[in-house]
């Protein structure tokens, strides 16, 4: 079918097929059976991967290996203001603090430091629990099963699901062309539905959702007790040592910027505890989705009963796996028998195929992050 | 290699059938078991449900809280889970299940039937996609 430089195809009567999880639609347009999938007969294009056609508003760096949202400004103002106390604490006031304390005392400094940076990272690049859109004959086949519902007026766009004996309303996206799972929300900023959608937090510069929400936690956690730390021992020097200018510009900065934190962020980590022991999200606590004030009736379904079990579940739960396939190949479908259509079904199968080739087909790399 | 597809070139996708998520049972993935019309002369309604039942059972055992998944999440937290660098998830482990058993299903049953499930989560898991292929070399649709 026109590709010169690619070896003669095997004869039509016997070819091998592909196994059946990369199995395309045969398009009916194309008689030859051996309509070559390979990117190769395509030209001399290499094939790209799926994160560099991703229908969101996202970053990705690395080659798809880390994904941010696309305003990035505070979260580098988070690692500097980070770096910078942080630095300065090693810089300036552990010396002192090792030889007249104890060395113990820059040792746990640093392990804390490490972990709230482990955990930023984590926080801030991994997949938040991103849904991926339909593929258009899932578009078509919810659209066909709501347009069957409603007569003349308005098809409703909500489906109404009972859990656990609590009614839940299941919105309609019409951006992702989906039926949102319970507790997914469509964030604005990113473009895209997420899982257990808590908020969007420009500090980390990434929504937080169900994959990355103990990871936030902890690290909100652990740079509250950084912050208490490092405050702690800079006043303890200052006590123990009042000393030139220099250090006690530093040590005022130090200060400044951990008293504002400790209020701020210490406030922020004792809301999420309450939140994850009661099993809810930022969003449904701030809409008051299962407060008592909506009626006498109302609880949460999701929580497990006792705290316990709600925190256990949110942070040592199963790690689910990132539902996107950021770098996974695109297998490259043939869109240009399109003009060719004697239908109006037609056009949409080479879509269906490009489409459908980006969001599932072919899952060549379990993505963890 | 599926006979299905060596002896029959003239094959084309007729239609497609999405099977929805059911969450009645709260945010943990599970699939609708209710037969849906278009497969009635393709299979019978017991082995679909079987399908699916089993398909629920697999996602149930990976996202399962138990002592086994709390010290995993503990080990991952105590080495800041870079642990998962080496080591696969659970999940993971049970995802890998779940795609053999789907080819396993294609092979034996659904495509000698002229229909093709696809694993959920190349649908991000929404839904069971299954494809309905017709033979236009022999007429009718087996």
């Amino acid at each position: 079918s026109g590709c010169s430089p690619c070896p003669p195809p095997p004869p039509a009567a016997a070819p091998l097929p592909p196994p059946p999880r990369r199995l395309r639609p045969f398009n009916t347009l194309d008689p030859l059976p051996s309509s070559d999938p390979d990117p190769p007969c395509e030209g001399s294009r290499s094939p790209r991967k799926k994160w560099q056609v991703f229908p969101g508003r996202n970053r990705f760096y690395c080659d798809g290996r880390i994904m941010m949202a696309r305003q990035t400004g505070v979260f580098y103002l988070t690692l500097v203001l980070i770096l910078l106390t942080c630095g300065l604490f090693f810089t300036f006031d552990c010396p002192f603090l090792a030889s007249n304390l104890t060395p113990a005392i820059p040792a746990v400094g640093g392990v804390l430091f490490i972990f709230v940076m482990g955990m930023l990272f984590r926080a801030s690049f991994s997949d938040p629990g991103i849904l991926p859109r339909a593929t258009p004959d899932e578009a078509a086949d919810l659209e066909r099963q709501i347009d069957s519902a409603g007569c003349s007026r308005p098809p409703p766009r909500t489906r109404e699901v009972l859990i656990n004996g609590q009614a839940v309303k299941l919105k309609y996206c019409f951006t992702c062309k989906i039926f949102r799972p319970p507790r997914a929300s469509h964030c604005s900023l990113c473009d895209n539905c997420v899982e257990r959608f808590d908020h969007h937090c420009p500090w980390v510069g990434n929504c937080v959702g169900r994959r990355n929400y103990r990871f936030f936690y902890l690290f909100i956690l652990s740079l509250s007790l950084l912050t208490v730390f490092i405050f702690a021992f800079v006043i303890t020097h200052v006590i123990l040592n009042p000393s030139q200018s220099l250090t006690l510009l530093c040590t005022v900065l130090e200060v400044v910027v951990c008293f504002f934190s400790i209020w701020s962020i210490v406030g922020l980590s004792g809301f999420h505890t309450y939140l994850i022991s009661s099993n809810q999200t930022t969003n449904e606590d701030i809409k008051g989705s299962w407060s008592t004030k909506r009626g006498k009736d109302n609880y949460n379904p999701y929580s497990y009963g006792n705290i316990l079990t709600n925190c256990c579940a949110a942070l040592c739960g199963p790690l689910p796996p990132s539902l996107i396939d950021r770098r996974g190949l695109i297998q490259s479908g043939t869109p240009q028998t399109v003009s060719q259509s004697n239908g109006t079904s037609n056009s949409s199968y080479a879509s269906t195929q490009l489409h459908s080739n980006m969001v599932g087909e072919g899952r060549r790399h379990t993505a963890r992050y | 290699m599926l006979g299905l597809y060596r002896i029959r070139p003239n094959i084309t996708v007729s239609s497609k059938v999405f099977i929805q998520r059911d969450y009645s049972s709260g945010t943990i993935c599970k699939f609708q078991t209710k037969f849906p019309s278009e497969l009635e002369s393709r299979i019978d309604k017991q082995q679909f449900e079987e399908t699916i039942q089993t398909l629920n059972n697999l996602y149930a055992e990976a996202e399962k809280l138990g002592g086994k998944s709390y010290l995993e999440g503990c080990l991952a937290c105590l080495t800041a889970y870079t642990i998962f660098l080496c080591m696969e998830t659970h999940y993971e482990k049970v995802l890998k299940k779940i795609a053999r058993y789907i080819k396993d299903q294609n092979e034996k049953i659904y495509a000698p039937r002229g229909l093709l499930l696809t694993d959920p989560i190349e649908r991000g898991l929404r839904v069971v996609e299954i494809t309905i292929f017709e033979d236009r070399s022999i007429g009718s649709g087996r």
